[in-house]
């Protein structure tokens, strides 16, 4: 059964992007109206789907090309349990975003550009996260990326240009690896479709290029994941964008892009070896790791949330790392299903909090004026709602019961405790204790040490839209602690483990054999 | 930006019109022989380009010029969705269904939505090339002030 709203994801958005660009020219009230039309839509289609869709899948034959004895032609978008939830986090977080903006941007010029770029990033990442073709996940990659880089540099000063040139050139050597990469699939298995690759790779292939084709996929993608050896762009482009834009770039960009393929690419595409998903897992234990060392000694709000963005990324590679490496031993294979669960239940956490808390960034900008922590204190006085909104997502990245951190991060070590690997559960539950640490100089600067020097009675909440996101985020993330219990989990969790523990399942569903 | 000389200028205008001409016959075959709407839009942007580059942009108002190929840009990638739209809303109900009559295989019009996709993808190209061109020219130019 195909879902006839699956082509709409990506359709509106880039309909939306385009109107916007034509009648923003004429009413200067209509880009952000249109933007929030689209996003709205968006949001409802992709819970809708998700509700409906249950576990099943759903394949969507672009121009109604059907495979042929198996081979699929054509282009396919894939709407399973995995993407289903990455969709709903995609539109949830833009729509709170663009809701935030509509004060936010209010100080900035052109908002018509802003909107028409936000609505296309939304587009590419719904692309890259519906296609079952790996060249269009490239060039769905390229509009995301592309739209990212001129939003990080839409303050258009110093710091703004000098943090997208460096995006840019990381981000380029990055796509080129990763379509070098397609270009070596390409010459060997002569086709571009996912689970074609898989059926043709499983069939037999030259262990020289599938090795080569694995890192280089693993380098591009871990570049626009910004995994720990191949970070270096991230604190300075997620902390210079406008703080709707580091919400979505930290909240849902870097896992879209980059997560999402990963872990799609590695389950789905390649046949899951012990040798890659140790180094799968070794980035991931090192980005946790050293990301929160990075973070500590911060002392801008927004580069400190954005080191705290790559440690808490290394959590999900880590965790679907183990699951991998259990699985490619063929032992234990449910606590490999709990290590993948706990991975993409910290990945949608992740978006929630490290969203509002980059919403909370940019409140305290828009109120204060500065991002240094040193500048800032007793904030909690004037600002109530950013101050209590913030100290949810603080709670929630240290893991403290009962929000949604605390469940995440208790499954994750759970699942390492119980597959044997004593260590990297030690290792997170340090990480964890520091970034506790970190959130607690974050919350005492900012909200809470009083210095008599400097009390600053002119400090105003924020206005109406960019609160009601923030609060919106704010229950977003106490309502995510409920996929914890055991009904929830099996009918939105499961179905996206099941579809990467099932080897079969996904490439069986589009080429209907 | 300057013009170039009397002899570069009369080519030019010789030149142009073919180029124009080849692009659309390029991006109007599209669906018969190699190339289409990419490589044609290119071939009509570079009519337009080499256009300026010879006279020179000082009798151009160049921002006027690029709001309107801007403009040109937007319309001509709304009306592709629409018709990838059509798809879904007509015969077979799916999001770029061909399901205009295919023709014989070798007329010009023939392959249905082909010919169509092929026509504004090849206004989209030739609008955005140009438009980039100009963005250029307008920077080079407050660089210059």
């Amino acid at each position: 059964m195909m879902n006839p709203l699956i082509p709409l994801f990506v359709a509106v958005p880039l309909a939306g992007a385009f109107l916007t660009m034509i009648l923003g020219r004429f009413i200067t009230a209509i880009p952000r109206y249109m933007a929030l039309a689209v996003l709205l839509f968006l949001a409802f289609i992709s819970f809708w789907s998700l509700v409906v869709g249950g576990d099943g899948s759903s394949v969507y034959t672009l121009g109604g090309w059907e495979p042929v004895d198996g081979v699929p032609i054509g282009l396919y978008l894939v709407h399973d349990g995995f993407s289903a939830l990455l969709l709903c986090l995609i539109s949830l977080v833009g729509l709170l975003s663009v809701t935030y903006s509509v004060s936010y941007m209010a100080r900035y010029t052109s908002e018509n550009y802003f909107y028409s770029l936000f609505c296309l990033m939304i587009a590419g990442m719904n692309g890259v996260v519906l296609s079952g073709d790996i060249f269009n996940i490239y060039v769905f990659l390229e509009i995301s990326a592309i739209s990212s880089y001129a939003l990080v540099a839409f303050g258009v000063e110093k710091n703004e240009l000098e943090a997208t040139l460096k995006y840019q050139i990381l981000g380029v050597v990055a796509s080129f690896m990763i379509l070098f990469a397609i270009g070596f699939i390409y010459w060997s298995a002569k086709t571009l479709n996912i689970a074609d690759i898989r059926t043709v790779f499983s069939a037999g292939h030259d262990n020289r290029y599938y090795l080569l084709i694995q890192l280089l996929l693993l380098t591009g993608f871990g570049l626009k994941a910004a995994m720990i050896p191949f970070h270096a762009w991230l604190p300075d482009a997620h902390s210079s964008a406008p703080s709707p834009i580091s919400a979505m770039l930290s909240g849902v960009l870097i896992k879209a892009v980059g997560i999402y393929v990963i872990i799609r690419l590695f389950f789905n595409m390649f046949e899951v070896t012990e040798g890659m998903s140790i180094v799968i897992t070794t980035l991931g234990a090192l980005s946790m790791a050293v990301g929160v060392f990075l973070a500590i000694g911060q002392w801008d709000i927004k580069r400190l949330l954005a080191y705290h963005s790559i440690s808490q990324m290394g959590y999900v590679v880590m965790s679907v790392g183990i699951g991998m490496i259990l699985m490619a031993r063929g032992i234990r294979s449910e606590v490999a299903a709990l290590a993948i669960t706990g991975g993409i239940f910290h990945m949608l956490n992740h978006a929630a909090f490290k969203g509002l808390l980059f919403l909370n960034a940019g409140a305290i900008e828009y109120s204060v004026g500065t991002r240094d922590l040193r500048e800032m204190g007793g904030l909690a006085k004037g600002m109530p709602v950013t101050s209590a909104t913030s100290l949810v997502a603080s709670l929630s990245i240290s893991g403290i019961p009962p929000f949604n951190g605390f469940f995440s991060k208790l499954i994750i070590i759970v699942a390492a405790v119980m597959g044997r690997f004593y260590f990297l559960a030690l290792l997170a539950v340090i990480v964890s204790i520091i970034t506790l640490a970190s959130f607690m100089k974050f919350q005492r600067y900012a909200f809470y040490n009083i210095d008599p020097g400097k009390i600053r009675n002119d400090i105003k909440e924020v206005p109406a839209p960019m609160l009601l996101s923030m609060i919106t985020l704010a229950v977003v993330c106490l309502l995510l602690s409920l996929l914890a219990l055991p009904g929830l989990r099996e009918t939105v969790l499961s179905p996206a483990t099941d579809i990467l523990m099932d080897q079969l399942k996904y490439s069986s569903q589009i080429t209907g054999m | 930006m300057k013009g170039m000389t009397v002899i570069v200028k009369k080519t030019t205008q010789l030149i142009a019109g073919i180029v124009f001409l080849y692009g659309i016959y390029i991006i109007l075959h599209g669906h018969l022989t190699p190339g289409g709407g990419f490589a044609g839009g290119v071939i009509v942007a570079g009519s337009f380009i080499l256009l300026i580059l010879a006279y020179g942009s000082d009798f151009l108002n160049l921002v006027k010029e690029e709001r309107g190929s801007t403009t040109y840009e937007n319309l001509a990638i709304l009306v592709f969705l629409f018709l990838a739209l059509t798809g879904m809303v007509a015969g077979v109900g799916i999001f770029f269904a061909n399901w205009l009559p295919h023709g014989t295989p070798g007329e010009l019009v023939s392959a249905g939505f082909l010919p169509l996709y092929n026509i504004f993808v090849g206004i989209e190209v030739a609008a955005s090339i140009l438009t980039i061109f100009l963005a250029l020219i307008i920077f080079k130019e407050e660089v210059l002030k």
